[in-house]
């Protein structure tokens, strides 16, 4: 029976005001909305995990990318930061169920607090992913490019990470980058390497204990370090220098990853921002005492699910960038 | 709405307000996270060594312990427990038939699309 009988809530639905299944039309089309929204959310990172099982090999290995955290320079410290930034997200879902809660008891001023202190949660979390862009586009330790497109990244003898910053001397060149303002103004050049390739090589020349990272997998799934002599061919390879990350090329492994990062990360903390744009609108209204006077806060309600959508995707961004 | 306090972690624990249920909710997604932050970092051996359906088993667990916040975010933060039976099951089981189909065939595509790179037509040369 449950499966045919949709109207039993005893009203009339011909007109506009029924229950189908016992849920308003607003929460129903929200969930729904929701719905579609989760199988684009799934189709964008299902494409990611697409690109990524491709290039398993020229993937980066997470932990290394993410290892910043506010105040702590140069102190590697993995994925603390994005589990603050879900703790967050979490506990501004908290606070939004707590308004709906206080909603159902037509407790106005508990309302106005809980939205309140959801709203400080969500532009928390926007402030902190801006952070996390700025560390990925500045990167940290630097790659060189070789001819095929593969990355080489540097090492010490023990297979540790080692900054390129750190053994590269940046020799004196007249070469400026060309600006709009200074040249042609119809001709763009895009923005030069950091560290010229032969300044590179004789960096790596001049400290015998460097050695070359490929790409490749070894069998224990870590990244393949060369011997020195096998460093010092690779490097003759290279192309040009690279720091940090843009949409055609990024020092920490294949170009669609800081692809994807960019779009997944950017279009969920474009959700969160609509969603702290809609938080806004119904707490104005909470506090004109729009919803007190209508006798039901369903509004808050239908917010809620969509504060909660996207905290729910949050979890799953987390997982597949950070984790897996 | 229901309003009546329903119990939690399949009837182990009866929160006494509904305040309380929502408190203990959160409490278990922050562990949950933290747990998953913890074996993200400390990768024991066995589980990152060994491998099921082609996944390390690390992998699984993580996948595994986000579906089961997701399943605590939808059923307590968005009363998906207080709908309807064939309500939820209208927005779950499309959402998560479909998810499973397409992460399937794109997944098993591009782990294909690997091996015929790896093994024949484009020489990873440096």
């Amino acid at each position: 029976m449950g499966a045919t009988v949709a109207v039993n809530s005893g009203h009339d639905t011909s007109k506009g005001f029924g229950k189908p299944f016992g849920i308003s039309y607003g929460k129903m089309m929200m969930w729904f909305f929701i719905l579609s929204d989760a199988l684009t959310f799934s189709g964008f990172i299902v494409a990611y995990g697409f690109s990524r099982f491709k290039f398993i090999e020229e993937w980066p290995i997470a932990d290394e990318v993410f290892n910043h955290f506010p105040f702590l320079h140069g102190v590697d410290a993995p994925m603390y930061y994005v589990a603050l930034m879900t703790f967050i997200l979490i506990a501004s879902s908290v606070t939004m169920v707590l308004a709906v809660d206080a909603g159902h008891h037509m407790k106005k001023n508990k309302v106005i607090t809980y939205m309140f202190l959801t709203i400080i949660g969500g532009a928390i979390f926007v402030g902190s992913q801006a952070w996390e862009w700025k560390n990925f586009i500045a990167g940290g330790y630097g790659a060189v490019k070789t001819k095929s497109g593969n990355l080489l990244q540097f090492t010490d003898a023990e297979g540790h990470r080692y900054k390129m910053s750190d053994f590269v001397v940046a020799s004196a060149t007249d070469r400026v980058q060309h600006e709009n303002s200074n040249g042609l103004w119809n001709v763009n050049e895009v923005a030069l390497p950091p560290y010229a390739m032969k300044d590179v090589v004789s960096g790596f020349a001049a400290n015998p204990n460097l050695r070359v990272r490929i790409q490749q997998l070894t069998g224990e799934g870590e990244k393949t370090v060369l011997s020195r002599a096998e460093s010092v061919e690779a490097l003759k390879l290279g192309v040009h220098s690279i720091e940090g990350a843009n949409l055609k090329e990024n020092e920490y492994g294949h170009p669609l990853f800081a692809d994807f990062f960019f779009f997944i990360t950017g279009f969920h903390g474009f959700h969160v921002l609509t969603g702290i744009l809609i938080n806004i609108i119904i707490f104005i209204n909470v506090v004109l005492g729009t919803y007190e006077k209508r006798g039901q806060y369903e509004m808050v309600e239908k917010v809620g699910l969509y504060w909660h959508f996207v905290d729910l995707v949050w979890v799953f961004v987390f997982t597949f960038f950070y984790l897996v | 709405m229901a309003h009546e306090v329903k119990p939690i972690f399949g009837g182990l624990i009866k929160p006494k307000t509904l305040t309380g249920r929502i408190w203990m909710v959160f409490w278990l997604l922050s562990i949950v996270t933290i747990i998953e932050v913890i074996l993200g970092i400390i990768k024991p051996g066995a589980l990152v060594h060994n491998r099921f359906l082609g996944m390390k088993l690390l992998n699984w667990i993580f996948i595994i312990l986000t579906v089961y916040k997701a399943y605590y975010i939808t059923w307590a933060f968005m009363h998906m427990d207080g709908e309807k039976k064939w309500f939820r099951r209208s927005v779950v089981w499309t959402g998560v038939f479909l998810i499973l189909y397409l992460s399937f065939i794109v997944l098993v595509e591009g782990g294909y699309i690997y091996e015929i790179m790896k093994s024949s037509f484009v020489p990873r040369v440096f």
